[in-house]
């Protein structure tokens, strides 16, 4: 699903400069513990919280999470922008509570991120690239 | 996944005669005995799940009995036969030895869903459907990918390049007490010089993911300290050192949820007590030594060579 569908469904506004939508979202996950998202999220994935410290960028840098999108109306400090732009990581911003946003998103047709899930995703791209690399 | 190229099509076909019949299977099938009603047969399948069971008498395999089979004795309102009467005697099978080309043109020519898998003395083995077929081939050439890519990404080109009996890089951050601004930028840094290097992307988070909760730990709880990674071909090695105040109960600070963070530190989304067993299920080794009034000492290390563990989650 591209970030443009994601903004649409969400009915939100997008809150860093310079976003691409057409980027591509994998899966979904939300949380508010970030030592959650370390240990779940995988590689290309949306996650939706309601905290706007600036670490939740870096979790999202660390964890490979592609956009985030804060829940809520809650509006991040000015901090978490800068360094999310300078990461080139898309923050997006929700009316809805963390369980109608996830819930709209899943919906949709936005797959949860799991292990399971992210192991797939890894083996298609291998034999995609492969594929393409041959 | 429709093959692509030549390439890729002569890869299945060699699959195809490289692995044997029994290696894409399933064992443990459900089987009938000829003098079982078809009443009955329609219960075993319901239970199983499944649209066919060979019929078996004394070890030795006898017949196939489908659901069609049932069908007709339904509609003919038989379903008191036995299963000796409904089911196709002598049906076609195939040896677990045999390559699994033989499999994919019985398949092809006789348009059956599954055949029944015995050995050379007769006796039932398995049963093979076109579908365990794709699987066998699919976890095969996933295999062969996965060996390629590690081989590839091993670290790292730069390595190449150096003519030594041993070469290591050693990179170093300092990280700042309390300051939870700043916190990540040694993991950040990290991540991106390990980038540079050409080192896998799955191994680069891991280390990412369990570097950065250590940073954490020590910008929250300790008087600062250093992060130094040691980068061989084989593996990185991650040393996390701080000035204290140390760890008085290891094993306790290891379970998962136990955590002395104050309020500050769980409302900015930490201090769940999942950071340690974070970095444990990270590192393919793991060392936390720690003096209470002296300081904590963490190493890490991931193995560049095996991919070992896939993701970050347990
Ligand atoms: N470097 C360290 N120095 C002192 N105490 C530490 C250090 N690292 C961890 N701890 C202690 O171990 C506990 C568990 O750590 P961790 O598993 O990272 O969870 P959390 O940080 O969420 O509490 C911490 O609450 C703290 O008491
Ligand atoms: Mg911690």
């Amino acid at each position: 699903m591209e970030l443009g569908e994601v903004l649409q469904i969400i009915e939100g506004k997008v809150i860093s400069r310079d976003v691409d939508l057409k980027q591509e979202i994998q899966m979904g996950g939300g949380a508010d513990l970030m030592s959650d998202v370390l240990a779940f999220a995988q590689e290309g994935m949306l996650l939706m919280t309601g905290l706007t410290n600036p670490q939740v960028v870096r979790t999202a840098e660390m964890a490979g999470v592609v956009a985030i999108i804060f829940v809520r109306s809650k509006l991040p400090p000015p901090e978490t922008i800068a360094l999310a732009e300078e990461k080139g990581i898309p923050l997006l911003a929700s009316r809805h509570t963390m369980f109608e946003t996830c819930g709209r998103l899943y919906k949709a047709g936005l797959p949860a991120s799991s292990l399971f899930e992210g192991v797939l995703k890894q083996w298609y791209e291998t034999f995609e690239s492969k594929k393409s690399g041959a | 996944m429709q093959p692509a190229n030549a390439k890729e099509i002569t890869k299945l076909q060699e699959l195809t005669y490289e692995l044997k019949v029994e290696a894409a299977m399933t064992r443990n099938v459900a089987t009938i005995s000829p003098t079982a009603t078809m009443a009955e047969f329609r219960e075993v399948l319901r239970a199983n799940r499944i649209s066919g069971t060979p019929v078996v008498e004394n070890g030795k395999m006898v017949g196939i009995v489908s659901i069609e089979d049932l069908i007709k004795a339904l509609a003919a309102g038989e379903l008191n036969a036995m299963v000796g009467e409904k089911m196709t005697s002598k049906p076609a099978t195939l040896y677990a030895d045999e390559p699994l080309m033989q499999a994919v043109s019985k398949f092809s020519q006789l348009r059956f869903g599954r055949f029944p898998v015995i050995n050379r003395q007769g006796e039932l083995i398995g049963m093979i459907t076109q579908g365990d077929i794709m699987r066998a081939m699919l976890k095969r050439l996933e295999v062969d990918y996965r060996e390629e890519e590690i081989h590839r990404y091993r670290a790292s080109h730069i390595f190449e390049d150096i003519l030594a009996d041993d070469v290591a890089l050693v990179f170093g951050y300092r990280v700042a007490a309390r300051d939870f601004a700043r916190a990540g930028e040694a993991s950040s840094g990290l991540k991106k010089t390990l980038g540079r290097l050409g080192i896998h992307p799955q191994i680069i988070r891991r280390v990412a993911v369990a570097t950065y909760e250590a940073e954490i730990n020590v910008v929250v709880y300790t008087d600062g300290g250093e992060i130094v990674a040691e980068v061989r071909p084989d593996r990185i090695r991650i040393e996390v050192m701080d000035k204290g105040p140390g760890i008085p109960d290891i094993e306790q600070a290891m379970q998962p949820g136990f955590s002395t963070a104050p309020d500050w530190v769980r409302e900015l989304g930490f201090g769940a007590g999942m950071g340690l067993p974070n970095i444990k299920s990270c590192a393919d080794e793991m060392d936390l030594k720690s003096t209470v009034g002296v300081g904590t000492h963490l190493t890490i290390i991931i193995y560049c060579d095996g991919l070992q563990k896939t993701g970050s989650g347990s």
